[in-house]
């Protein structure tokens, strides 16, 4: 895996060195910080002026997983597969459809008023665009004070010198506090975000998209910063993107998202290995490699085929059908279910996700594949 | 940069600098519109004017300065002169200083007029626009209503319902325009709502009131504060539209349309009665509009 991360850890600050992407997962034992079960996430949709009848987009559907204490777990998929829609709600930013999400052992799904502001202590949000989610009119030192403001945390003097230790905990000069977000790079700006988020000392944050904003220079640097800060903190996180070279290198685990549910969740590294799916195989397929010797599927054995189905209508079947590249006849009327294939990895397909199939995949051309699976099917 | 800068400098005149260098640009922005300066300049001149009228005036007395308004029949309708700028009344008042003090009248006008749209307009606006659902429509839709009748008209209603009087015509005209403040803020917060940073202080925890008066309002003030310099030339229209009629300050208050209305028995032959007040009038509303260009185009704002 070392290999795998030395191409962010050259664009990156001295503290990348150290990276070690697998030894949290390792550790996962016990409760779950995060427990998700179900969770479903519908938006209503008009039919138009005259009509009342109303449909569902399923942004979030029937979504179950668990987050471990101190780990980094990725949600990845293309855009409008709902993975921000998830975390926000996992977050409490948006109320749930339906399902439960249980943080610290807690139900949470339902808590408000003052329960609920209690706890946006423990739970933080890093947005996607710095640009839009600091409030131009108020100064830098006044928005990384909020949340100690809102929850009352110290004296007035002890919130000032506890925001010139978040600045500096951030690596941005303490001065900072006196500007507008308007004088701040990107860069900066999303690290001001971060200060925000663990000012209060949350327990878990959801990064929703941290770096996708940001110049690509600067990336690696907001990841690193992250990565020191969970250490530094013992935060847990909840990494969204659609950046699988991202995920790869700071993610214990990633769940594949397609259309409101998981096709895949596993160990990073199993996944970048050993990919069960085939939409996470054409994720996979999709990422330029520049060294060859990493791939571990032939590129070419599968391509991206096709655009995102509408959510408003989506396939009957398996959600991935019309656009896999293993499909077969029962593909576009059984719903495939998430089940454990391996320990700690979890699949939806419906073909069988065992041994064999990697090893006829990786063998042969997608064709020849994709017959024999269909022959082996039907009989 | 400010790296220069020790750690351990005094915040507070670093955030006076600071504010100094922002209020440099602000200032810098406003002087490339020419006519915005204009405006500026005419709306300074005409507060000087009702700051300083009791000395400038060459007959205070004449406009009720210290008492009722003085009468001099024996000077009645002499035009205008090196005595009498813009000539006399039909008591033998001196116009000139009437217009003088009928500054103060106007301004005061347009501040409660505009005091009380705002402080009730905005808050509606922003409880409507922020909660929305059921109580946003509501709000809005009392709004509406409001918002149907022409102002003037009800204005007016209002005035004849109530004693025709100077303190009734504030009222009435208060009472008309605090809808296109709601409807104004509404719209605003609307947009501003949906930024990220409002998201943001509601998942810090923030209360709705905090967030509202933190992340919201100063975000919608810039549109409030260019459609009320705009509106300042307007209501003070309004309220001499009034007085001309006869439904605002009553005669022989100071009041420039109360007295354009009283100049318009002896026109065309008296016409420094009506025309000078007239004047003032126009003047007045010219540099409120020009500033309100000038600030509109500052902010970088879009008022209806």
């Amino acid at each position: 895996m070392s290999t795998d991360s030395s191409d962010l850890a050259e664009t990156s600050s001295s503290s990348a060195g150290d990276r070690r992407p697998t030894h949290r997962a390792m550790e996962k034992s016990g409760a779950p910080l995060v427990s998700v079960r179900n969770l479903k996430k519908y938006y209503p949709v008009s039919g138009g002026v005259f009509s009342r009848s109303k449909s569902n987009v399923k942004a979030v559907d029937r979504v179950s997983f668990d987050i471990f204490p101190g780990e980094t777990f990725a949600i990845v998929g293309e855009s409008g597969c709902g993975k921000t829609t998830l975390g926000k709600t996992v977050a409490r930013l948006y109320e749930a459809t339906g399902g439960t999400i249980k943080f610290d052992e807690r139900d949470i799904t339902d808590v408000d008023g003052k329960q609920l502001r209690q706890l946006r202590r423990d739970i933080q949000v890093v947005y996607q665009d710095p640009s839009s989610s600091l409030n131009p009119r108020r100064r830098i030192g006044n928005i990384i004070r909020e949340p100690l403001d809102v929850h009352n945390v110290g004296t007035k003097s002890e919130r000032r010198e506890r925001v010139a230790d978040l600045l500096e905990m951030v690596d941005l000069p303490v001065e900072f506090r006196h500007r507008h977000p308007s004088a701040l790079s990107g860069g900066q700006k999303q690290r001001v975000a971060i200060a925000r988020a663990i000012a209060v000392e949350p327990k878990f944050v959801v990064l929703d998209e941290p770096t996708s904003a940001l110049d690509v220079s600067v990336q690696a640097k907001v990841i690193s910063l992250l990565d020191d800060l969970q250490d530094e903190l013992g935060l847990t996180y909840l990494l969204i993107s659609h950046d699988l070279s991202l995920v790869k290198n700071v993610a214990d685990r990633i769940g594949v998202m397609y259309l409101g549910n998981f096709m895949e969740v596993a160990d990073s590294r199993e996944l970048f290995e050993n990919p069960l799916n085939p939409y996470t195989e054409q994720l996979l397929s999709a990422v330029p490699v520049i060294e060859s010797h990493e791939r571990s599927l032939k590129p070419s054995a599968v391509e991206v085929q096709g655009e995102t189905p509408d959510p408003q209508n989506p396939p009957s079947g398996c959600p991935f059908n019309p656009r896999c590249h293993h499909r077969f006849d029962a593909c576009d009327s059984v719903e495939p279910e998430l089940v454990e294939v391996e320990p700690g990895h979890l699949t939806r397909c419906l073909h069988d996700p065992g041994e064999k199939r990697k090893e006829v995949i990786q063998a042969m051309p997608k064709d020849v594949a994709f017959e024999d699976r269909k022959g082996s099917r039907q009989d | 940069m400010s790296d220069t800068e020790p750690t351990t400098s005094d915040a507070s005149t670093s955030t006076l600098a600071r504010q100094l260098e922002d209020l440099d640009r602000v200032v810098y922005r406003f002087r490339q519109n020419p006519m915005s300066v204009i405006g500026l300049g005419i709306i300074l001149a005409f507060i000087l004017i009702a700051i300083f009228a009791p000395w400038i005036a060459p007959y205070p007395s004449d406009a009720g300065y210290a008492g009722e308004p003085a009468v001099h029949y024996d000077q009645k309708f002499e035009p205008p002169s090196a005595e009498h700028l813009f000539g006399t009344d039909q008591a033998g008042r001196d116009v000139f200083s009437r217009v003088l003090f009928g500054t103060q009248l106007s301004l005061k006008i347009g501040a409660v007029v505009l005091a009380a749209a705002v402080s009730i307009g905005v808050p509606i606006g922003l409880a409507a626009g922020y909660f929305g659902g059921r109580i946003g429509m509501v709000l809005m839709r009392i709004t509406d209503v409001f918002l149907s009748v022409p102002p003037l008209v009800l204005a007016l209603s209002v005035s004849v319902a109530l004693e025709p009087s100077l303190t009734n015509a504030m009222l009435a005209i208060g009472a008309v325009w605090w809808p296109w403040y709601a409807r104004l803020t509404y719209g605003e917060v609307l947009s501003v709502k949906k930024e990220t940073y409002v998201e943001a202080s509601r998942g810090v925890g923030a209360s709705s009131v905090r967030t509202i008066f933190r992340d919201i309002l100063p975000n919608v003030l810039a549109p409030i504060t260019v459609k009320m310099s705009l509106d300042m030339g307007y209501a003070i229209l309004v309220a001499s539209a009034l007085g001309f009629l006869g439904l605002g300050a009553q005669p022989p208050t100071p009041e420039w349309g109360t007295m354009v209305s009283q100049g318009r028995d002896y026109l065309p032959a008296q016409w420094w009665y009506s025309t000078f007040p007239g004047l003032a009038i126009f003047l007045i509303v010219l540099g409120f509009n020009f500033l309100g260009d000038g600030l509109r185009d500052m902010f970088d704002v879009e008022v209806q």
